[in-house]
């Protein structure tokens, strides 16, 4: 089993140290029903300097304490991620590693105007690791094709035509000229290629998107479900399996990756303090509006037919999909940041969040790996928590928890893409796949 | 959405594509070219100026009726797919009426070929850039808040409930993404605006044409029509006070009227 860690870097102000910026910050953030949008004015370079360099120190750092992979995304035009450009991190840990595998998951490719760029920037962060790198494509969110002036209706569209293109880039010995629908180059020849041959070994985040599995499976791309709830997540490792069985292969642990948010503590009651941290600001059901998430053309007809047909929006409580907020009061703004932390319980139950001493989060993962078999796994530490708690458990994770992941891994059967290829266990043409998840486990939770 | 019994729904094919028409009223043929939400229903307007023309209202490729036509990329595509399809109909030179991305396309058909026009009516269309101002973005608010602020009050203007059904029902919704996303492919850059159409515009002098414009348009500014007025030799002007976006149901007698007398 592959082990990561992961964390979007939040902007964010520790609220033991300074509770007053802490609290105005979030408030602002659900005043605005959104990360994304926040006026920029609020962002204090000096604060912004301070928590990248310890993000990046914690990332070093990690690779010491037992962890195989790290893992980054980006977001734009919003305090949810301070990594805006994370080819800009991955190149400084690139250097500054040795054997840890860089994971990014993903670069959004629709919102990159210029993808010959992309190819070169990845393939000097392959060369400056000595071939640990690891990228994934993305759509972007729906803000990022705002953020990036991309056009959202093409989103799809760009974003196949221009992993196509990277890959071709990366392989087809240059130079040759490229006329695509939407993009066109007329000298590709990049000199600086990957180390990694024929390419780096690719893998895409997720969440819950039926067109994305499917096109995975076809790539033979190990899928990364990004912290979805267990029952539907084991539908699309079916959906998967079946669409790698049409292309005649058995998918196996090594197709899939689970992203997990954890936190530990040496105690219970710290740890779930720090854990429910999580839910900042609102967290992902206050990534952004629904008018920014769904621009125009973003979504499926079959995801708008749904949408519509949603009574209320999911960051705007008790208002329809179409209206807007921010005339809240101080004191609705207060029932609001209450029922956001109310999901804590919820989130527990259904082990969206795993808080507690490694005797409690153990035996919750292991619930997890049982039910979903991921050859790749990682832990997401997210929320406004200051350095020193974060650091500890990171080293909590390393000395106490992943020793016993590793041991269950063996025992599960869990191959990760390293031991064995995606993709490199045939089937028989008519012959039904094995399924990789084990929904049945789902029926006893740990209590 | 606000009906008619007399008007029928006409499918023709434009090359190899589907286009959608709706034929409503009788007399002399007048093209009406939709905003960029989607064709609004039949309103007074409507009723009105049917008395005495004939009514043609195709409904764009992609905007949710007539099916998507993937070559069409961006305004002048369509506008020249739009001009294709008046002349396969003999319909060529017809009066147009166009209505904000309605009138846009209407000036692209113009600019390329004046003689495919008689008299051109534009209300407040999008297509140049205002020099004072900006249009104001369709993709960042939802479908009907963009559609509440254009006009200037939408508690006391009448018709504002009519349009589209009043909005909120799910189907409608599904229409106006659909139709927020072949803008989008059409319109995304630069944003609801060719730099060229200005030039092409001075080949129109021959064209009577009839500029309407609500002072407090908050969708496309009124310095705009500045540009349109300075590019079309043959162009009148018309400014409507208290008037937001939609002239034509903000002060719908008043633009019947004008729009009459103009068409003749």
């Amino acid at each position: 089993m592959h082990i990561m860690w992961f964390t979007e870097r939040q902007y964010h102000y520790d609220p033991e140290t300074e509770p007053a910026r802490s609290k105005l910050l979030e408030s602002q953030i659900l005043r605005n029903r959104s990360f994304f949008g926040l006026p920029n004015e609020n962002f204090d370079a000096q604060q912004g300097s301070m928590l990248l360099n310890e993000y990046l120190d914690e990332k070093i750092y990690s690779e010491d304490l037992g962890f195989d992979g790290l893992m980054l995304n980006e977001h734009h035009g919003t305090p949810f991620c301070l990594g805006s450009v994370m080819d800009v991190e991955a190149a400084v840990l690139a250097k500054a590693t040795k054997k840890a595998k860089i994971v990014l998951l993903g670069n959004p490719v629709p919102t990159v105007a210029n993808a010959l760029r992309l190819a070169e920037e990845l393939a000097m962060i392959d060369l400056i690791s000595k071939g640990r790198l690891v990228p994934g494509w993305v759509r972007g969110a729906g803000s990022e094709q705002l953020a990036n002036n991309a056009n959202p209706a093409y989103n799809r569209e760009y974003f196949e035509e221009g992993v196509d293109f990277i890959l071709k880039a990366w392989t087809k010995p240059g130079p040759f000229r490229y006329e695509g629908k939407h993009f066109h180059f007329r000298f590709v020849n990049p000199w600086v290629l990957p180390m990694q041959k024929p390419h780096p070994p690719i893998w895409i985040p997720g969440l819950i998107s039926p067109d994305t599995v499917i096109w995975c499976a076809k790539k033979r791309f190990p899928y990364i479900a990004l912290a979805t709830k267990l029952e539907p997540t084991t539908e699309m490792w079916n959906l998967y399996t079946d669409a790698a069985a049409r292309e005649g292969y058995q998918a196996g642990p090594e197709n899939f990756g689970y992203l997990q948010p954890v936190f530990v503590s040496d105690n219970q009651q710290r740890a779930e303090e720090l854990g429910k941290r999580f839910l900042y600001g609102g967290a992902f059901a206050h990534f952004a509006r629904p008018e920014w998430m769904f621009p125009p053309g973003y979504n499926s007809k079959e995801a708008t037919k749904r949408l519509a047909r949603l009574p209320l929006a999911a960051n705007l409580p008790g208002k329809p999909l179409h209206e807007g907020g921010g005339n809240e009061t101080d004191e609705e703004l207060e029932v609001l940041r209450n029922g956001v932390y109310a999901r804590y319980e919820e989130s527990k139950r259904d082990l969206q969040m795993i808080a507690g001493t490694p005797d409690y989060v153990i035996p919750r993962l292991r619930k997890v790996l049982e039910v979903l078999r991921p050859g790749i796994f990682s832990f997401w530490l997210d929320g406004p928590v200051g350095y020193k708690d974060r650091v500890k458990c990171l080293e909590m994770l390393g000395r106490d928890v992943i020793p016993a992941m590793r041991e269950m891994g063996k025992e599960l059967g869990l191959t990760d893409p390293f031991q064995r290829a995606p993709g490199s266990v045939k089937l028989a043409a008519g012959r039904q796949p094995e399924r990789v998840a084990h929904p049945d486990g789902l029926a006893s939770m740990p209590a | 959405m606000a009906q008619n019994n007399s008007v029928r729904e006409e499918t023709h094919k434009v090359g190899a594509d589907q286009l959608i028409v709706l034929k409503g009223g009788s007399g002399k043929p007048l093209l009406v070219l939709h905003e960029e939400l989607g064709y609004p229903g039949w309103m007074k307007w409507n009723a009105a100026l049917s008395q005495r023309r004939t009514l043609l209202t195709p409904l764009y490729p992609g905007f949710g009726r007539s099916p998507l036509a993937d070559w069409i990329m961006n305004i002048r595509d369509l506008a020249s797919f739009i001009a294709r399809f008046v002349r396969e109909q003999n319909l060529a030179p017809i009066d147009v009426l166009g209505f904000s991305l309605g009138g846009w396309i209407a000036a692209e058909m113009a600019a390329n070929d004046p003689s495919i026009f008689s008299k051109i009516v534009l209300v407040a269309p999008a297509g140049i850039r205002p020099p004072e101002g900006e249009i104001k973005d369709l993709f960042t608010v939802p479908a009907l808040i963009y559609l509440r602020e254009s006009v200037r009050d939408y508690a006391s203007s009448p018709e504002f409930s009519a349009l589209y059904d009043g909005g909120t029902s799910p189907e409608q919704y599904e229409a106006f993404e659909d139709a927020r996303a072949e803008t989008a492919r059409l319109a995304w850059q630069p944003y609801m605006f060719n730099p060229s159409l200005p030039h092409l515009l001075e080949g129109t002098a021959n064209n009577p044409a009839l500029i309407v414009w609500g002072r407090n348009d908050q969708v496309v500014p009124i310095s705009a029509a500045q540009v349109y007025q300075k590019s079309m030799k043959n162009a009148h002007t018309l400014v409507l006070d208290g008037c937001g976006h939609r002239p034509e149901v903000e002060k719908s007698e008043q633009f019947i009227k004008e729009v009459q007398n103009f068409l003749g």
